[in-house]
Formats: C-alpha cells, sequence, structure tokens
C-alpha cells in the first residue's frame, strides 16, 4: 500500500516535470553556464587534478542545490499540499520525493560528469571505476540529505538563499569524501583504495534516509 | 543550586582560582614543588591556552548537543519550553563557538604561523560555527512558533548525525597539527591531554568544571530572561 502510493506521487512528479520541463531546462543551463564560466577561467593555465576534482564537486553541489528543492517547494507554491496531506501517509510522499530527486540527482551528475571529462582536457579519468561509482554514490547521498532540507526549507521564507546555507554543513563530509575519491581516480589509484570512501558514502546516505524517515512527519504535518 | 546566591559565589570564586592558576603558575625546565608546571619546548608559555581553550570548545560541543536533546524532546512532547530551551542553549553555544575559534586562531598564529591552517580540528568547529549559523538563520525565516521549534529541532538532528562523519572523513584527507591527530605520536586518541603532569591536569579538569558550570549558570539566566519577555 505505501509502496503504491509512494510510486504515485513519483509518477505525479515525473509527470508535471515532463510537462513544464523546468527543473530540466533550467539545470541543463545552469550546468552549460557554469561549465563555460570554469573552462573560461582556465584558459590556457594549467591546473592541478586535485583542483579539477573539486570543480567539478562545486558544480555538482550548485546545480543540485538549484534544482533539488523543487520537489517541495512547487507543492507549497501551487498549494497542494493540503491534498497531498490529506491523500496519502508522509511516509509514502517522502519515498516518491527522494525516488525522484535520485532519478533527477543521478542523471544530472552523469550529465555534469560527462561534460566535464569531455570539456576540461586537463581532467583525465585514470581509474574509470572509481569515478562512476563515486558519481553515483555522491549523487544518492546529495538526494537523500538534499531532500529532507528541501522539506525543512519550504516551509520558511527565504527559501531560495536558505537552501545552500542549510545543506553546506550537512553535506561537507559527503562532498570532502567524493572530492578525495575523484582526485584518487585522477591519479588512477587501484579500486580498493578507495573503498574506505565508498563506505563512508554509503554509510553517509543510509544515516541521513533513516534520520529523514523518522523526522518527516514532524517536518510534513502542519 | 546556580540560581541561589551561594552558588554564585562559589562559581566565581572557583573560576577566578582557575585563572590565577592557569596564568601564574611558573613554567620551569624541572619543576620541583606542586606549583611548578614543566617547560615544554616549542610551546614555552603558550601551553597555557590548553587551560582556557578547550574547555571553551568544550562547552561549544555540549550546547550543541543539549540543544539537539531539547531539540528532540520538543519534537516528542510539544512543548514549546523545550524549543526555548534549544534555542538558549544554541544560543550560548554560538558565543562559545566563536570564543573557541578566536581563541585558537590568535594562538595558532603564534605558534603555527598563520591565523587559519584548515588543520582538522579547526575545520571542525568551522562546521560548527556554520551550523549554529544556519540554525539561526533557518529560525529567523519561519513564522509560527511550532513550526519554527519543529523544523529548527529537524534541523539541529540532522546536523548532530551527519557531524560524526567527518571524524572518519577527516583523517583521510588531510593531516592535523593539534595533539591527537594522525602522525602524532600518541595516535588519534580523543584525549591527548593525558600527557600532561597530574598538576596541570587538576588545573585542566577545574578549568572544564568550571566553565560547564559558567554555562549552566548562563543558561538558567537566558532561560528566565526569556521566561520574562515571554509575559510582555
Amino acid at each position: 500500500m505505501m509502496m503504491r502510493s509512494a510510486y504515485e506521487v513519483f509518477r505525479k512528479d515525473v509527470h508535471s516535470e515532463f510537462r513544464t520541463r523546468y527543473a530540466m531546462n533550467a539545470l541543463i543551463m545552469f550546468v552549460i553556464v557554469a561549465l563555460s564560466i570554469i573552462l573560461f577561467s582556465i584558459g590556457d593555465e594549467s591546473v592541478t587534478p586535485g583542483v579539477l576534482s573539486g570543480i567539478l564537486w562545486v558544480i555538482i553541489f550548485f546545480s543540485g542545490m538549484s534544482g533539488l528543492s523543487r520537489s517541495f517547494v512547487s507543492e507549497e507554491e501551487r498549494g497542494t499540499v493540503l491534498t497531498l496531506q490529506l491523500l496519502t501517509e508522509p511516509s509514502a510522499v517522502y519515498a516518491g520525493k527522494l525516488l525522484f530527486n535520485l532519478i533527477l540527482t543521478v542523471s544530472l551528475n552523469l550529465f555534469i560528469a560527462v561534460m566535464y571529462v569531455l570539456l576540461v582536457q586537463q581532467f583525465v579519468v585514470q581509474s574509470p571505476a572509481i569515478f562512476w561509482v563515486t558519481i553515483l554514490l555522491g549523487s544518492a547521498g546529495i538526494a537523500a540529505a538534499a531532500t529532507i532540507l528541501a522539506a525543512i526549507i519550504a516551509k520558511a521564507n527565504t527559501k531560495g538563499t536558505l537552501y545552500p546555507v542549510l545543506a553546506f554543513p550537512i553535506m561537507l563530509p559527503l562532498l570532502l569524501t567524493v572530492m578525495n575519491a575523484t582526485r584518487l581516480a585522477t591519479e588512477g589509484a587501484p579500486f580498493s583504495e578507495a573503498a574506505g570512501e565508498f563506505q563512508v558514502l554509503v554509510a553517509y546516505t543510509v544515516v541521513v534516509i533513516a534520520v529523514s524517515v523518522i523526522l518527516f512527519d514532524f517536518v510534513w504535518k502542519d | 543550586m546556580i540560581r541561589s546566591t551561594t552558588g554564585k559565589a562559589l562559581l566565581s570564586i572557583w573560576l577566578t582560582l582557575v585563572i590565577v592558576a592557569g596564568l601564574a603558575m611558573p613554567m620551569v625546565p624541572v619543576p620541583r614543588t606542586w606549583y611548578e608546571l614543566p617547560w615544554i619546548p616549542g610551546l614555552e608559555q603558550k601551553a597555557r591556552i590548553i587551560l582556557f581553550h578547550v574547555p571553551m570548545a568544550w562547552v561549544t560541543l555540549v550546547a550543541f548537543i543539549s540543544a539537539m536533546v531539547y531539540g528532540i524532546q520538543f519534537l516528542k512532547t510539544k512543548n514549546l519550553d523545550y524549543d526555548l530551551k534549544s534555542v538558549n542553549a544554541a544560543g550560548l553555544g554560538t558565543v562559545f563557538c566563536i570564543l573557541a575559534t578566536v581563541t585558537g586562531s590568535i594562538w595558532a598564529k603564534f605558534n603555527w604561523g598563520s591565523f587559519w591552517n584548515w588543520d582538522p580540528r579547526e575545520t571542525s568547529i568551522f562546521i560548527l560555527l556554520l551550523i549554529y549559523g544556519a540554525y539561526f538563520a533557518l529560525r529567523s525565516s519561519i513564522e509560527g512558533a511550532e513550526k519554527r521549534a519543529a523544523l529548527s529541532a529537524a534541523y539541529s538532528i540532522i546536523a548532530g548525525v551527519t557531524a560524526p562523519f567527518f571524524i572518519f572523513v577527516m583523517p583521510r584527507i588531510m593531516s592535523g597539527l593539534h595533539p591527537g591527530a594522525k602522525g602524532d605520536e600518541g595516535g588519534a586518541a580523543p584525549v591527548a591531554q593525558l600527557h600532561m603532569p597530574p598538576n596541570m591536569l587538576v588545573v585542566f579538569f577545574a578549568s572544564l568544571l568550571g566553565f560547564t558550570m559558567l554555562y549552566v549558570w548562563l543558561f538558567s539566566v537566558r532561560m528566565r530572561i526569556s521566561k520574562l519577555e515571554e509575559h510582555h
């Protein structure tokens, strides 16, 4: 029952996304703008792989921050919160939104990563396995933290500016880990060397989702 | 207990003694009497910071954890008194966090050569400062006391469960300058102060206790002020 309603919430979000293409259009433009600024500022300078790994995650963090709050803010703006509260239980709403954000983040970050590898010539991935696993696990962690924070800021007045402010201290352990793992990937480290990073990423995602499930009732209900 | 005049007097005498002891106990190469501290090469008089800076950082952490625990209690009971406790604990925590950051930073300039080095513990206190900042930014942008209390409690809990990840993440990424950091002789032990001589250890724990009681007293004063404000 809960799985079914969660899936329905997810399907509703996918439908409204494909109808307006709000998130997709804005986010793809955001990524292109951010990438061009990076490319212009690099010019013909030689930049170390460590710095380039950091810049990749700066783009990913801020593109997530500009798109992922939509999931709850749009419900608040369209006044559909009450309807959802009446129709389904909170855990189903949370699961549906998490799934939507997860798929959005993974596909967006894969797009960013591909563009970054293609466009930034000095960024050479020597261990593709580490790199792509980092992108996937990092996206999952970002989606997990972003979903509960989006539910929180949807009730606040200054939504747009508050979101990265709240998210940064929460996501910093994740960001430091993925940046380190990406640096390992550019150095051509063997897969086993990044195992510790992957453990941290999985643990982080699981802990954040578990806490979110507990807290969501209090955040969602008025 | 702290409300009473005796408690206040005891606390001020206690802290005065700690400060006098911390500043005035002479440092000599070979300590002979009970009041002499060892002269640590490379640290000299600068070693005294541990008696004041560490208690400040400790109170910052105590305040953060109590703000989170009061937040959990608010979510359980929906009693707004707990939210008041939570916000007062966080407010005091911010003050102590700034004090710990500033004292540590000034000390770092003289001992490590620059005000800020992104050493793991400097980074952790910076994160704590950011969390406190975000907590108050969130509070000021929500109308409605109940909603504000619930959301800020939720945020403090999320911050409380993700912050411990730094313990695992930091050592993998950076080497540290603080005692107890990676590569330090004592390993990654959280209480590296155990290398202190016994008389310094007594002053250290007296200071730790004094600062904690100072926090408890300030907290009770602030609670009374905010209760009075509520009634007007």
